[in-house]
């Protein structure tokens, strides 16, 4: 029966078979459309699309930190410059077996436990394919260990790197250090904001935070493609990036070295400026700090010992000590009352070791006191006294405005964040910041440079600059550029032809230039008052003047009352030099030089060093002669930049 | 009448020769050479491996495929219920000698490569029950009685395979059995009630669902849920196909697979792998190649006259047509990720051995189609 298919079963077998296989066919067709349809939307509507998914996928960048700019002295010998760093990276992603690993890493590498629990910490953190570094500052032959066990080490990258390098510490200060970049820097600095590559530094102080944003450079990148694993198969694209803009400066390397061995490990700073362009010649703070330690991370111990140093090796003293600028103020004082015709050069006070006023005593250094005191005389000995009665007739408001036009209690150059502007003290002044009227004893404390005065070592050198080039505003500047208020040939022409209009070649130049004084007269007069204090007896600083008249200098010593005498020292007549360290006065010590032929101001400042004329003054006279020696040396590179002389 | 003299002798073998379907032959080799391609631009452009062994098997396979499209018709008739019952034992054995890997039990050690039964029973449940409904009556073909020895045979191996568990598989081999079945008949409300009875049951099997499994489902319904985890391999395959444009990326040059962003690319993927490099137009080459094979098998269905043989080649050619379907969906991600290989392209030795014997057999209805089966 069912076994032997009947034809008649079979053909409607047949036709029952063949209706529903045409259904299936067609319901085929419909997927079959569906599916042609499907990929015509992946891939050709929206082709684009999965095109930059998959580019997305396939590539990663690594971000490459730029090469910092150099930063050069006058001569251009490089004082901050590059150096190759030997660094180990780990790619987390790469590692097999991260803790065999860093026990692995720590038998090659001298890394600390301390450091690897730091690093599996960062590891969970970041994203698995982001690098760290394990180690960031090696030695050739570390390197060159982890290079020859490479091949065990997976995830581990040599890389060699530039850091930042010193070649010694004598500019520790003017330049700054860097040091990484923290949480804090990237919030307050916008220029930081795509700069964020793993080893990247950034300036902390001096020029190298005042620069950061040109000699940081432009991060580079390296393109990779990477399989699915973060893997990087190979290099696409690699941009270096650029590296930063290099500086020169106005320092001299030479100067700077030369200075700060001189000021050892006393607390001082010197401050060299060319009184005609304002150029800083040398800038240095005593005692310095090692900058290479803070490139790889600084040391816990060394910190410790800097911060806890009493001399304060941190601080730029240059421009951020304060001191009340004790006798130089006289210079000033002198010159305030000259232009406001207050005296006469010629007028003289008497000087018995002390004056009262209103019941109060002001004593004069010399306790016998100096007899009839004009005002070279006055300037020379340094008599308090005399400045006593000169400063009551002139006012402290009269005497606060020459002292800030001679660049006292304002920034001298821009942009540095540890600069202070010191202050000027005036009636006003009084008035707003402590609430109280001012008292005429007052007057005489700002007269001999005591009481509320705060000045910085660098305000006074440029002070005695614009003495010295005969009262001519100068704008003084560390970065050398090729724009320059090039003073000399207008003052050599001025000095030559008194009353004749500027030749033509002369005004060409367009030289914005600025008179402080009215009267040429009264500045000749403080300086030859200076010329008699360094060179002829009696003079504070005599015993350290220079006879050979090029480098003959005139200065004005100064020593800041750090805590006040008692009426028993005083009495018992106390030197200095038998008090505490701490309790001695700071010597200060200005000039300028060769006095024929001005060309340099110096300013120095030894903090608890006692007397201006002991402890400031022979510091002064070394450098001076330095700075001198090497003015030809100088000269020649103004002329090679095309400089006026 | 003429031709019914011819049929009692045996053909020759020239006969045979000249009566074998050339468009299909073609095709599938074809389709063969370029899943060499494919493998091997999987092996990063050298020979491996995965694309030595693919060749090998191949043409090793192609081979069979036409020792079985020699074999008398009649002969695969009479031995399909034991073909079955083998295929059946091989996969009891697995249940109990088989092979696990990534968590699920599929294969067989054979020593010289690894059996993976369920894809022979695809073609095991088709050969059975073309036979079935081969033999009984137009009459009896919706009467309970004749409904229950199909549901057994589809039931059983299908359990025994959603068990290992290979949920994909065991859909398709499932598929192909309800072809059949409908294709020879029964009516339509049968069908209604097993998936009113399917769907009641469904609380129950999810229950049983494997997390992963669940996880698949979900993971289809939002590939985003979890792009890392689940949703992975249809984002990555969704962005290979796109990336690979009008033209593709070109030969070896697709970067989603060589960069192993690319999932299982030797075997469910390979058609992702391909589209990645060969774009648009190399997609719609390899449709229309299945679209022919298809089309051939059903030709070959409609001039058989057998009904054992037009139903197997019919649905033989739907479930040839579902795996293709199937994989393409889920590789294009219209469907979730099942686990089933794309035939021929996919690597894969059972797969092969099931396509190419399903294809010998097909072949032999061709060839033998004017010959009664019993």
């Amino acid at each position: 029966m069912m076994l032997s298919p009947g034809s008649g079963n079979t053909v409607i077998k047949s036709k029952l078979i063949s209706r529903r296989i045409f259904l299936l066919t067609a319901a085929k067709t419909v997927v079959m459309i569906g599916l042609v349809g499907r990929l015509i939307s992946l891939q050709i509507n929206q082709a684009t699309k999965y095109k930059s998914l998959s580019d997305k996928n396939r590539f990663r960048e690594w971000k490459l930190a730029p090469e910092r700019g150099v930063i050069r002295d006058f001569f251009d010998q490089e004082i901050a410059s590059n150096e190759p760093l030997y660094q180990v990276h780990l790619v987390p992603e790469n590692a097999k077996n991260l803790s065999q690993l860093f026990v692995r890493l720590k038998g090659i590498l001298n890394i600390t436990d301390q450091r690897i629990s730091y690093l599996k910490r960062l590891i969970k953190k970041q994203k698995p394919w982001e690098p760290i570094i394990v180690s960031d500052n090696l030695d050739w032959s570390e390197f060159s260990r982890i290079n020859l066990f490479l091949h065990e080490l997976d995830g581990v990258e040599p890389i060699v790197s530039v850091a930042r390098t010193y070649p010694d510490n004598s500019s520790a200060h003017i330049l700054g250090y860097v040091s990484q970049i923290s949480a804090k820097d990237l919030k307050t600095k916008k220029y930081l904001k795509d700069l964020s590559v793993p080893g990247m530094t950034v300036g902390k102080t001096g020029l190298e935070r005042k620069l950061d944003e040109k000699i940081i450079g432009k991060v580079g990148f390296q393109r990779y493609e990477v399989n699915a694993f973060g893997k990087r198969i190979k290099q696409i694209q690699i941009n270096e990036g650029q590296s930063g803009t290099s500086f020169k400066t106005t320092l001299d390397y030479e100067v700077q070295k030369y200075s700060n061995e001189l000021l050892n490990d006393k607390a001082a700073a010197v401050c060299v400026m060319d009184i005609y362009n304002g150029d800083i010649v040398s800038l240095v703070s005593a005692p310095t700090f090692e900058p290479n330690s803070f490139v790889h991370g600084l040391d816990k111990k060394y910190w410790d010992s800097l911060i806890k140093d009493g001399k304060k090796p941190l601080t730029n003293k240059a421009m951020s000590g304060l001191y009340p600028p004790g006798s130089t103020i006289k210079t000033i004082v002198a010159l305030s009352a000259l232009e406001n015709k207050i005296i006469k050069p010629s007028d003289t006070f008497r000087c018995k070791g002390k004056i009262e006023l209103h019941g109060e005593k002001f004593h004069c250094w010399e306790k016998k006191g100096h007899g009839i005191v004009n005002l070279r005389k006055g300037i020379q000995r340094s008599c308090d006294v005399y400045f006593y009665e000169v400063a009551r007739k002139l006012g402290v408001d009269r005497l606060s405005e020459t002292a800030k036009k001679f660049g006292l209690g304002k920034k001298v150059l821009s942009d540095f964040v540890e600069e202070r502007s010191g202050v000027v003290p005036n009636t006003k002044w009084k008035k707003k910041f402590i609430g109280q009227n001012w008292y005429i004893g007052e007057t005489l404390h700002s007269g001999i440079g005591q009481g509320y005065f705060q000045s910085t070592p660098i305000q006074l050198c440029l002070m005695t600059a614009q003495i010295a080039n005969g009262g001519y505003k100068i704008k003084p500047r560390i970065i050398f550029d090729k724009k320059n208020n090039d003073l000399r040939d207008y003052i050599k022409y001025k000095n030559n032809n008194p009353n004749k209009p500027l030749p033509s070649n002369l005004l060409l130049k367009n030289l914005s230039f600025e008179r402080l004084l009215d009267d040429e007269q009264n500045i000749k007069i403080i300086k030859d008052a200076m010329f008699s204090s360094s060179n002829e007896p009696g003079g504070t600083s005599y015993r350290h003047r220079m006879e050979n008249p090029k480098f003959t200098f005139a200065g004005k010593t100064g020593s800041s009352q750090f805590k006040r005498f008692t009426e028993a020292q005083r009495e018992a007549e106390v030197k200095q030099t038998d008090l505490n360290y701490k309790d001695r006065d700071h010597a200060l010590f200005i000039a300028f030089a060769p006095y024929n032929n001005p060309k340099y101001a110096i300013s120095v400042v030894v903090e608890h060093g006692g007397s201006g004329g002991k402890a400031a003054a022979p510091i002064a006279r070394k450098v001076i002669k330095k700075v001198l020696e090497r003015h030809d040396l100088r000269q020649e590179v103004n002329y090679s930049k095309g400089e006026s002389i | 009448m003429l031709q019914r003299g011819s049929i009692h002798s045996s053909l020759d073998l020239k006969d045979k020769i000249f009566s074998i379907d050339y468009i299909l032959v073609f095709s599938i080799l074809i389709l063969g050479i370029i899943s060499m391609f494919a493998m091997y631009s999987t092996d990063g452009g050298e020979f491996k491996y995965h694309t030595t062994s693919h060749i090998i098997r191949f043409f090793i396979f192609f081979g069979l495929f036409f020792f079985v499209s020699l074999v008398q018709v009649r002969f695969w008739h009479s031995t399909s219920y034991l073909i079955y019952f083998l295929f059946f034992l091989l996969l009891l054995g697995v249940k109990y000698f088989g092979l696990t890997s990534s968590g699920s039990k599929r294969w067989l050690d054979l020593y010289f490569m690894n059996l993976q039964p369920s894809e022979l029973m695809k073609i095991g449940l088709i050969l059975f029950l073309s036979k079935y409904y081969h033999r009984i009556s137009i009459e009896n073909m919706n009467s309970i009685k004749y409904l229950f020895t199909p549901i057994i045979a589809l039931i059983t191996p299908l359990l025994l395979v959603a068990t290992q568990p290979d949920l994909g598989t065991s859909i398709l081999i499932a598929s192909g059995g309800i072809v059949v079945a409908w294709l020879a008949g029964v009516r339509i409300k049968f069908f209604a009630y097993s998936a009113l009875i399917f769907l009641s049951l469904l609380p129950v099997a999810i229950s049983f669902l494997k997390p992963y499994q669940k996880s698949r489902i979900l993971t289809f319904l939002n590939p985003e849920r979890d792009p890392l985890g689940a949703g992975y391999q249809i984002i990555q395959s969704k962005i290979a196909i796109g990336s690979g444009g009008l033209f593709g990326k070109g030969f070896l040059n697709g970067s989603q697979s060589y960069l192993d962003y690319l999932p299982e690319k030797h075997t469910d993927f390979i058609f992702t792998l391909f589209s990645e490099e060969f774009g648009f137009f190399g997609s719609l080459f390899i449709l229309t190649l299945y679209a022919v094979i298809i089309s051939r098998i059903l030709k070959i269905g409609s001039i058989t006259r057998s009904t054992f043989g037009k139903l197997y080649c019919y649905s033989f050619a739907t479930a040839f047509f579902i795996y293709v379907a199937v994989n393409m969906m889920m590789v294009l991600g219209l469907l979730p990720i099942v686990g089933s290989p794309l035939p021929i392209m996919s690597y894969g030795g059972s797969s092969m051995l099931a396509i190419m014997f399903g294809l010998g057999i097909a072949m032999s209805c061709r060839v033998y189609k004017d010959v009664p089966v019993n």
